[in-house]
């Protein structure tokens, strides 16, 4: 059995075709994930430089730097990109270099269509960062685009923000549809759903949850701009409206989509911890049940953002039951990778070091998330820095760290070198310290009650502001060893072996390293 | 004529998509600046590059698919997307059906005074009226005050019948697919096309008497922006869909499709049930209720 194609030339005997046109018009999953992966990074990197301009604003109390609505363009514009440029295309990367491999298929089900879902984001990204440049400067309402902030008051580049959303949105929907069909009908035989790796079991409900969650904020924008230019009512009183249905709208999408850029992380722990404890993973089926009930509950419970704006005390009650309630899926899945080390001959090389701190740190935001569940609680906390702490532990010491482990964890199968781990040691405990002087502050500020998204502050939030303006420089800067690190390990170094590590499970580790550019033309039989 | 088992056909590197990003880009970046004050030209200009990916790309699966390097599994994983992509359709309509179903049970009746907000109402607009379809607004200015609604038993139950039939003879072209009675597949994909764009016409007419004769427009408030929006991009889809079959009624009459193989003229007739039960939706909770 061979790989069929449009023309005699064997397609899966020859490798990719030279030059710019690969990447181009490449319609092989490795090259698109490469490019995925590659994209992130350079929109972390510019979102990270607007976090720095944020932090250095924030170095000591009073306005030193940029204007305040250079200011908001800032928080507005790093939340944007981190969440949409950053998080979600690293984890697609993943989902592209490692889903066919996992599951023994020759490519994902519809590559041309993979290929124009990467190919829309740079568009999307240069849409959305153009607005910088234009009149009246860039969105400035925060990542959320709350109306009426984004309609009656939005400065005119609100509109070339709408339209990069609707692409950003086209991009992740293809992109999504095009996993669920590989994983479920490009099985090798013998891959049973109850046999995926856990990764893909994670991606494949997250895959679920951007099909659902999307469309939606695509409608949120669609009724900006017709609030904006057509006169409609939508998030406005006068006519009939409600600018709180907005922020209905916007969580209904908003809340999936924290779960988006999670599930994912937790399908890559429970590669990572197995491989370094020499066991297998503890309770694999109750992992696929508890990421599943947390993508259930992941749409009955987007008021929880809004505690504050005043709603029916049945609805209050309704979605704090409802948040709270996740936690019970979310303390399966910690209570399994620790069970999974229990007893584990237990060795802590790179990747094995960043999965460890996810399972603490992503701990420590999801016990600040319950604390902000609580609706009297929130009342309190809610638009303080705790909110900005919560989220930053999730995300960043949470997702990005995953996305960190899972590089050092493949990066061997993906370059055929190993790099050197005593770099990729020092970028761990660099980052790991860092990240906790940067965010851990947050929340004694924020419980002091310093309030999110002001480029000044009072006095007494001086100490705790400039040691967070240090831990986050220091952050910063650890990422840029993390670049050194990749480059150096693609151009060379040591060789790495077929398994790379020494019992890591899964068909990935069954191909050469570095993986060719056509795998499993010839599906592998799965016992 | 179709590929071997185990065959899964993987496409050569491809211009297409890269021609669909440049179209998206130039179409939105246009609508923007147009929105702004620009000349629509840019906007034209992408929709232009968007119509020649669409042939290009489209002429392209199909040739593969006449040749027959598409098996089973490829079908099958035409037919996952577009499942998937019908059900993303799907939540997109219910953002809109959500903004109607929230402003009247929540939004309109709260600043009406209902449940607890009895200084809402009396602080902002004391004289507010909460009534469905709401036409006096909390306050007017700058809205364009409508006269009345349509009549749901005029023309609205007229497309209803209109689009339900049609549902009815997609169905029917396909029995004559599946028999292998090309008359009946084309005469059924006839009589839909026909019927779909009759609907258009209906939905178009309406439009213009609403307009002209009721005042009510996307601006005469939440009435109208959700009686409009809904049904508008419910029109839109519609076209969409008619388009679809109009291509599924050509390539019928060239010969294409086989009792077997015809995986396009489902897609169109699926795409074509949904924007269906759309229209039922729309039909009882913005025209009857």
């Amino acid at each position: 059995m061979s790989t069929a194609t449009a023309h005699d030339t064997a397609h899966d005997h020859h490798g990719p075709p030279a030059g710019l046109s690969r990447w181009l018009f490449t319609t092989n999953h490795k090259d698109i994930g490469t490019l995925y992966l590659w994209f992130s990074f350079t929109m972390l990197l510019i979102g990270g430089a607007m976090a720095m301009v944020i932090r250095a604003e924030l170095f000591q109390p009073g306005m030193q730097i940029v204007d305040p609505n250079f200011f908001n363009q800032m928080t507005t514009l790093h939340g944007l990109i981190m969440v949409f440029g950053a998080i979600m295309p690293a984890f697609v990367g993943l989902a592209n270099w490692l889903i066919p491999m996992m599951i023994g298929a020759p490519d994902m089900a519809l590559p041309r269509m993979n290929n124009w879902s990467f190919w829309i984001l740079p568009f999307a990204g240069t849409l959305l960062l153009s607005t910088l440049f234009m009149e009246g400067g860039g969105p400035n309402f925060g990542w959320t685009f709350y109306a009426p902030l984004s309609t009656t008051y939005g400065p005119e580049s609100t509109d070339f923000f709408i339209f990069a959303v609707h692409l950003l949105g086209m991009s992740s929907i293809m992109g999504a549809i095009n996993i669920i069909a590989t994983i479920l009908n490009m099985r090798a035989p013998g891959m049973t759903l109850m046999k995926m790796p856990l990764f893909v079991w994670t991606w494949l409900i997250t895959a679920f949850l951007l099909i659902a969650a999307m469309p939606v904020l695509a409608g949120a924008v669609t009724m900006m701009l017709a609030d904006r230019h057509f006169g409609t009512s939508f998030f406005n009183a006068a006519g009939g409206g409600d600018p709180i249905l907005f922020q209905h709208v916007f969580w209904f999408f908003g809340h999936p989509e924290v779960y988006i850029m999670i599930l994912p992380a937790f399908g890559i722990i429970s590669q990572i911890v197995p491989t370094f404890s020499r066991k297998k993973l503890f309770g694999y089926s109750s992992m696929v049940y508890a990421t599943a009930s947390i993508a259930f509950l992941s749409f009955i419970v987007w008021a929880h953002h809004m505690y504050t704006v005043g709603m029916p005390v049945a609805g209050e009650l309704f979605f704090m039951y409802a948040t709270i309630l996740i936690s019970v899926p979310t303390g399966v899945k910690v209570f399994n990778w620790v069970a999974t080390m229990w007893r584990g001959a237990l060795t802590f090389e790179v990747p094995m070091l960043w999965a460890l701190a996810f399972i603490f740190l992503f701990t420590l935001g999801g016990f600040s998330g319950l604390m902000l569940g609580v609706t009297p609680a929130d009342t309190q906390y809610h638009d303080t820095y705790f909110v900005v702490a919560h989220f930053h532990y999730v995300l960043v010491a949470g997702a990005l760290f995953s996305i960190i482990a899972a590089v050092y964890y493949w990066l061997p199968k993906w370059t055929g070198h190993m790099y050197d781990q005593t770099l990729a040691k020092i970028h761990f405990w660099w980052s790991v310290i860092s990240v906790n002087i940067l965010f851990f502050p947050m929340h004694f500020l924020g419980l002091a009650g310093m309030p999110r998204r002001i480029p000044d502050y009072a006095i007494q939030f001086a100490e705790f502001n400039q040691l967070a303006s240090i831990g986050g420089f220091a952050f910063g800067l650890s990422q840029l060893l993390f670049l050194y690190i990749l480059i150096k390990t693609i151009r060379g170094g040591e060789k790495a072996t077929d398994k790379v590590w020494e019992k890591p499970e899964g068909l990935e580790w069954t191909v050469a390293s570095p993986a060719p550019y056509h795998t499993f033309a010839t599906p592998p039989q799965v016992k | 004529m179709s590929a071997k088992e185990g065959d899964y056909y993987l496409p050569e590197p491809s211009g297409w998509p890269l021609v669909g990003s440049v179209g998206l880009f130039t179409t939105l970046g246009g609508f923007a600046s147009y929105l702004h004050g620009a000349s629509p030209m840019f906007m034209m200009l992408g929709i232009g590059i968007l119509i020649y990916m669409m042939f290009g790309w489209f002429g392209t699966v199909i040739h593969e698919n006449q040749h027959g390097l598409y098996n089973k599994q490829v079908d099958k994983s035409f037919r996952w997307g577009m499942v998937w992509f019908i059900f993303s359709e799907v939540l997109f309509f219910s953002a809109f059906f959500g903004a109607l179903f929230y402003v009247r049970m929540f939004a309109v009746p709260w600043l009406g005074g209902a449940d607890n907000n009895v200084y809402t109402h009396s602080i902002l607009w004391p004289e507010f009226n909460a009534v469905w379809p709401l036409l006096t607004l909390p306050n007017s200015e700058g809205f364009d005050v409508a006269s009345g609604v349509m009549d749901t038993w005029g023309l609205p139950f007229v497309n209803t019948i209109i689009l339900l039939s049609s549902g009815a003879t997609v169905t029917w072209a396909h029995w004559g697919l599946l028999k292998g009675n090309r008359n009946q597949l084309t005469m059924g994909l006839f009589l839909t096309v026909a019927l779909g764009f009759t609907f258009v016409g209906l939905q178009a007419y309406e439009y213009v008497h609403a307009y002209h004769e009721l005042n009510l427009k996307l601006s005469s408030g939440i009435y109208g922006s959700t009686f409009f929006m809904l049904t508008g991009f419910h029109g839109m889809h519609v076209t969409i869909g008619a388009i679809m079959l109009t291509v599924m009624l050509f390539r019928s009459m060239k010969g294409h499709f086989t009792a077997e193989h015809h995986f396009a003229f489902e897609a169109a007739s699926w795409y074509w049930h949904f924007v269906d039960v759309v229209w039922l939706g729309l039909f009882i909770f913005v025209y009857w209720l």
